[in-house]
């Protein structure tokens, strides 16, 4: 698999799914700053890991999918829940950990799902989701029906030992699951370069025998050819699949700040990272190839904001979960 | 006989020193980054290691700045790695440094499961002693802000029925420091359990290196109605229950166990002879718990002393739960502590007991 095709095959393919892409984009920008702007109100009391800067991994790789295939996440999981349809109202909600959340409130920002969309659930151990992405690829592999798994997780994930397991046990049994690295260069204040001898997770799924390859997160049409590439295996029966995303978390690893007062990241680098915003370079393009104009773009906004305004409203306004429900469903 | 076994032997028996003399007061994380300053100068062989424990905030101020202090060879960062790190904590240990490493919160810990249950806490008896592990490992227990199921889990009682590891879980700042040295000093693996809560108390901490002996509680509150033994976070609790208790005319003695294991029998059995009654105050589950373990040795070793049935306060057989009301509903605090009591007390009022007051 090769990083980027040619401009023209790219010019091409952002006619086709540009706009849609960039749809999903704005609504987890829009979705992810209104958490950003609320938490200060200490009334979504869980921990939240925003992906604001990172929105063109989710929503590439989730337009590449169907329902029925399974997601799972990590901590930071928001953009991939929605990217993948899951109910807006009822991630609001969850995040307020209200009884009409997506997990009843009992699983917080971390701990998210929606099984009518594939999104399977989320953890807060990092790496943990990799292996469970297997299950499901075993299961739809078991089952032929075509369905695929994919694990989204970060830079960090691919130090834990089970990461290594996993990209093993994919390969050697064929299975149709999808590692999507998003590398955002920290794991919460440790540089990548601190934490691996190795050069980014692509370079080790080669080891294991899987197609792989490094791509830039950012552009996310980059990111939804390697997906279709990657899908289009998996449904074809020939196994797995590693797309590593170079991309970066504008907000600090956990909260509603950036950060740069602690001094792990410099205002250069971020600077940086800020100007390449991928929400932004696909409007560009969007616009640039006669695909829409910034009237339709503004439109898009316009309808997004509604339906976060929605969601938030539902978050907030739902009510507690009641005692009772501590003890269903242990 | 290394340096710390020397000083931690010659205090074992003996007072706090400095305890009347000018208060100096630090926080819990100060006093725990104090204990690791002062092993660190005291013995080149001591490290720290751990995710984040040279970031900006120095795994909340308990590692703060010990990189620069003691430069990035003996202080510093580790991948998510924690199987990995655990092992190779172990192999130090057996080589003749003293590791600690350090989790920001007890969850991560078991990614390192097969190594700390497998291998550290086992490597000693299974050389029939030629090998020692002289760990220790740091984990961050807490509550509250929806952090649920997977970042608030208060494992001691699950780690408890290991054999070969020690648990240590302060309270006070000067204990913090204090047990934190003796499990460095200590020749096997020592697991402290720390909880986020208590990192901003301040407490009287002397300046000089003490060691407080693992698997020796202390009475914080004498009484003679009831026992409440607790750990850690709950016997804060406890005491603030005590506190109330006595406006009622109960006087009900607090425990800190300070050592989930060895536990202080002798301490225990002690003052629930002259109770009758016991009341155990755990930050973790109920169910196969540190409380059952209390609970059966009471049972076993001083059942004729008992006016009735152990009560236990604990987390319920449920895992955490992310929002604010189910959280209320699923930590126990000091108002169920009382109940615990009142429930005891309520035992020996009834009618048809050969016991009187609650004095009897
Ligand atoms: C097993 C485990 N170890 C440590 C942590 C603490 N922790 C939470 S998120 C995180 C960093 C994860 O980095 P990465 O995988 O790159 O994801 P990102 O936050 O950058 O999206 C760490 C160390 C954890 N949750 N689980
Ligand atoms: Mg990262």
């Amino acid at each position: 698999m090769t990083a980027s095709d040619t401009s023209a095959a790219s010019l091409e393919h952002l006619r086709e799914h540009g706009f849609a892409l960039l749809e999903r984009m704005i609504l987890i920008r829009q979705f992810e700053s209104r958490v950003q702007a609320l938490y200060a109100e200490q009334e979504m009391r869980t921990p939240v890991h925003l992906c604001i800067g990172q929105e063109a991994v989710p929503s590439a790789v989730c337009s590449c999918l169907r329902d029925a295939d399974h997601i799972f996440s990590s901590h930071r999981c928001h953009g991939h829940y929605m990217a993948k349809g899951g109910d807006l109202n009822r991630l609001a909600a969850e995040l307020y950990c209200r009884s009409e959340g997506c997990s009843g409130g009992k699983g917080g920002s971390m701990h998210i799902v929606d099984v009518e969309r594939g999104v399977c659930g989320t953890t807060a151990i990092v790496g943990g989701s990799v292996p469970i992405a297997l299950g499901a690829g075993l299961a739809s592999s078991l089952r032929r029906d075509g369905g695929v798994s994919v694990a989204f997780f970060g830079d960090g994930a691919s130090e834990e030992g089970t990461f290594h397991e996993s990209l093993n046990i994919a390969a050697l049994k064929t299975l149709p699951v999808i590692f999507v690295q998003e590398n955002n260069l920290y794991a919460t204040s440790s540089h990548v370069r601190n934490r691996q001898a190795y050069d980014g997770g692509a370079s080790l799924a080669r080891g294991y025998g899987m197609p792989a390859c490094r791509i830039d997160g950012n552009d996310a049409v980059a990111v939804h050819q390697a997906a279709l590439e990657a899908v289009a295996r998996a449904r074809r029966g020939e196994g797995p699949s590693f797309i590593e995303c170079l991309t970066y978390r504008w907000m600090d690893h956990v909260g509603a700040g950036d950060g740069l007062e602690k001094g792990y990241r410099s205002r250069e680098e971020w600077d940086d990272w800020v100007r390449r915003c991928p929400v932004k370079a696909l409007e560009e393009r969007i616009v640039e190839a006669g695909v829409a104009d910034s009237g339709q773009i503004a439109a898009v906004y316009e309808r997004v904001n509604g339906r976060v305004d929605e969601a938030f409203a539902f978050g907030k306004a739902s009510p507690w979960p009641g005692a009772m429900t501590l003890s269903e469903n242990v | 006989m290394p340096w710390t076994r020397m000083l931690a032997d010659g205090y074992a028996n003996g007072a706090l020193p400095g305890a009347d003399s000018t208060q100096r007061m630090l926080t819990y994380s100060q006093a725990l980054r104090e204990a690791q300053a002062m092993a660190m100068a005291a013995d080149p062989n001591v490290i720290v290691m751990g995710e984040g424990v040279d970031d900006p905030g120095g795994i909340f101020g308990s590692t703060l700045g010990l990189h620069t202090e003691f430069g990035p060879d003996r202080c510093f960062d580790l991948p998510i790695a924690e199987n990995a790190s655990t092992g190779m904590a172990l192999g130090a240990a057996v080589a003749g440094l003293r590791p600690i490493y350090v989790h920001m919160r007890m969850d991560f810990m078991l990614m390192g499961m097969d190594q700390l249950v497998n291998h550290v806490a086992k490597w000693r008896y299974m050389t029939n002693g030629a090998q020692k592990a002289p760990l220790v490992i740091r984990a961050l227990i807490g509550r509250g802000w929806g952090s649920a199921a997977q970042h608030s889990q208060s494992l001691q009682g699950m780690f408890m029925q290991v054999p070969g590891l020690k648990i240590v879980m302060p309270v006070t700042p000067m204990d913090a420091k204090g047990l934190l040295l003796s499990a460095i000093a200590d020749d096997g693996p020592v697991l402290c359990v720390e909880h986020r809560w208590l990192y901003s108390r301040q407490g009287h901490t002397p300046e000089e290196m003490y060691f407080v002996p693992l698997g020796k509680g202390a009475v914080l509150r004498p009484g003679r109605d009831v026992t409440i033994c607790a750990l850690s976070q709950m016997v804060c609790e406890a005491l603030a229950a005590a506190e109330e208790l006595a406006a009622e005319g109960i006087e009900a003695e607090v425990l800190d166990m300070r050592s989930v294991k060895p536990l202080d029998e002798d301490l225990l059995l002690e003052s629930v002879s002259r109770t009758g009654r016991l009341v155990v105050a755990d930050t973790g589950n109920v169910m196969a718990g540190w409380s059952a373990e209390v609970a059966a040795l009471v049972h076993e070793k001083a059942f004729d002393q008992l006016r009735g049935p152990v009560q236990r306060i604990g987390l319920p057989d449920i895992p955490t739960p992310a929002s604010c009301v189910l959280e209320d509903a699923f930590y126990p605090g000091k108002e169920d502590i009382k109940a615990g009591v009142h429930r005891l007390l309520a035992r020996d009022m009834a009618p048809n007991r050969k016991t009187g007051g609650i004095h009897g």
